[in-house]
């Protein structure tokens, strides 16, 4: 996955430095705050172990081998933003001193690997282990599907930046200038080695270790459990979402309907039709609503359509209790999924 | 996928074919003489040797940067023979680099390379001999450049390895930016990949003098997951004992270096030429 000098453009490689930047700052003062002195030998030492995890070529099932990355393991057990930091440290050493991915491509590579991977298997992990013992069984199955949805959601990355080439970088014959093959190639060139052997690989060294920390060292496990996380911690969430819902009628600025939102009777609406149009490049809708938008739209009714609950008539009102509704269902479906997670780990 | 488009061979080490505990050693072996082979041509006295590392990591960044601005085949063939003169003139053996860089590089973007001959679309300038599968004009040229940014951006790369130690390479790094932490960071960590490396290579041989017979793959599953878990558990723990180790040589969160080198007239000339470099491709329209 790592991508070498010469297969991206300079501006592709800028956009991922650019991208990569903000993560590798908040990383640097996260672990700096998180560990203070014991940050610079501990990330050292987790990057180098990354190195030669890298190195391993895992046997897999017919008789063909893949080798892990490791971003799944270093997420695990140290967090995301230590990982973010230990991997990209991992990959710089790579491609300086060992020529393993480019220099020009080392922000694509960190923003792959480091950064996507290391975020997905974090979230992965902790939603499949939740509140799961230490040395429960879902902590393997979940460390394994961390691994395996990082290692391909990194290689999807890969398959875009190099799909995209084609498109924005041709000569005037239209010779691709870089990495020549597009979206529709790259993509599934690219995960189709990843969902299968390296995929499993990622799946199977993270998995297993996971196993094996449960058997001998599952304090190491304790940094990324997931256990109850205390409310003063959550307090600043709790206001941001508070500031959010009250915010929510700044929504009622925007003027017209979003793009390719529109019902079925703003097809029979000649000033809808108008700003269907405008919207669309100036390209006239259809004369009536699609016929399968006009049957399945009746099939069902909003309690609060639009936002605009039919009691009452401030519409701002209606925008922050739409709000209040939504997100307090969403808390309340997911904080029924942990209870429910945590009753059948007990 | 471009994995193993290393001019050191996959993660920087030449791996053994499968899984086997023999290939992960010939692999872990082949990464430490790597290290050595580099370190012995850097002490050579060649053109790129003499110069200071800064003034070559500036320079040697610039023509890589080149090679990926150019939109020219023409710009992307001179590049390449400058890279190999260079290699000339610093005593690197064309051998070596063959060896080394372009054979690699050369087999792993040619791989990739090739079907974009008759994938991409446009006029046929010939039939492949018995498929009848038309080659494309921009299909050639696009496998060109893509084959041709790779070898000549990973010549530039290893001579900036293979003509500097490695200590002098990440001193550099701060000439280019490179804050001191993560020099520090980055030096702490290429010292530690050895001594891990040492480490599994260790571990896996003492492993392999207590097997009366090759095991199967589980086994071999088993044994690497084992081995990742123990090499995992020792960084942890080394990680504890080397920052005690630097708190009592008083050490309190900040990394400093030594900056000893000292920048030549010439060395101000040959990273100045190089930066003229990228500054014509892109003056001169690419």
């Amino acid at each position: 996955m790592h991508i070498p000098d010469g297969y991206l453009s300079p501006a592709t490689c800028a956009v991922t430095y650019a991208a990569a930047l903000p993560f590798w700052i908040v990383a640097s003062r996260r672990v700096g705050a998180m560990m203070q002195t014991t940050a610079v030998p501990l990330i050292a030492l987790v990057s180098a172990f990354c190195f030669v995890v890298m190195m391993f070529n895992v046997p897999l099932p017919g008789g063909t081998s893949g080798h892990a990355v490791g971003m799944g393991i270093a997420a695990i057990v140290l967090g995301p933003w230590p990982a973010i930091a230990a991997i990209s440290i991992a990959l710089l050493v790579q491609a300086v001193f060992f020529g393993d991915g480019g220099l020009t491509t080392f922000g694509a590579n960190s923003l792959n690997m480091a950064v996507v991977g290391a975020l997905v298997a974090y979230a992965v992990y902790r939603l499949i282990a939740g509140n799961a013992a230490l040395t429960s069984r879902r902590r393997v199955v979940a460390g394994a599907m961390a691994g395996y949805v990082a290692i391909n959601v990194a290689a999807l990355c890969a398959g875009v930046e190099f799909g995209l080439q084609p498109a924005l970088f041709h000569d005037a014959a239209g010779a691709p200038l870089y990495a020549p093959y597009p979206l529709s190639v790259a993509v599934p060139a690219m995960l189709l080695g990843h969902l299968t052997f390296a995929g499993l690989a990622e799946a199977l060294i993270t998995g297993g270790l996971i196993a094996w920390l449960q058997a001998s060292e599952p304090e190491l496990l304790r940094r990324t459990a997931g256990l109850a996380v205390p409310w003063r911690r959550m307090r600043r969430f709790w206001l941001g979402l508070g500031v959010l819902m009250v915010a929510s009628p700044l929504g009622l600025l925007a003027a017209g309907t979003a793009w390719g939102e529109w019902g079925a009777g703003a097809f029979a609406d000649a000033a809808a039709r108008q700003a269907m149009a405008t919207a669309s490049g100036n390209m006239a809708p259809p004369v009536a609503a699609p016929a399968g938008l006009a049957r399945l739209a009746g099939l069902w009714t909003a309690p609060m359509p639009d936002y605009a609950p039919a009691f009452l008539h401030s519409a701002a009102f209606g925008y922050i209790l739409s709000a209040m509704v939504g997100g307090g269902l969403i808390l309340v479906v997911f904080g029924l999924v942990a209870m429910l997670a945590a009753r059948r780990a007990a | 996928m471009p994995d193993g488009a290393t001019p050191f061979g996959r993660c920087g080490c030449a791996r053994g074919p499968g899984g086997g505990i023999e290939g992960l050693l010939h692999g872990l072996v082949g990464a430490m003489e790597h290290a050595g082979g580099a370190e012995s041509t850097a002490a050579r006295r060649g053109l790129l040797q003499v110069l200071d590392p800064r003034a070559k990591l500036i320079g040697l960044g610039a023509l890589i940067l080149s090679v990926t601005l150019t939109h020219r085949l023409a710009v992307l063939a001179a590049l390449f023979a400058l890279a190999v003169g260079l290699a000339l003139a610093s005593r690197l053996a064309p051998g070596r680099m063959a060896r080394q860089v372009w054979l690699g590089v050369a087999l792993f973007s040619g791989a990739l390379a090739l079907p974009a001959l008759v994938l991409v679309p446009g006029p046929a300038i010939l039939h492949l001999p018995g498929l009848g599968w038309p080659v494309t004009a921009p299909g050639l040229t696009s496998a060109a450049f893509l084959l041709g940014r790779a070898e000549t951006a990973a010549s530039f790369a290893a001579l900036l390895i293979l003509t500097t130690p490695w200590s002098h390479v990440l001193k550099a790094m701060r000439a280019v930016g490179v804050p001191v932490g993560l020099v520090g960071l980055l030096g702490m960590t290429h010292r530690y990949i050895f001594l891990l490396l040492q480490t599994a290579l260790q571990m896996f041989e003492a492993r392999r003098a207590r097997m009366l017979a090759p095991p199967g793959a589980a086994a071999r599953r088993r044994l690497l997951v084992t081995g990742v878990g123990v090499l995992l558990t020792r960084s942890l723990a080394l990680a504890g004992e080397v920052h005690l180790a630097m708190v009592a040589r008083g050490y309190r969160g900040n990394v400093r270096l030594i900056d000893d080198f000292r920048l030549r007239p010439r060395d101000g000339l040959a990273a100045g030429v190089a930066l003229l470099v990228p500054l014509a491709i892109v003056l001169g329209g690419r």
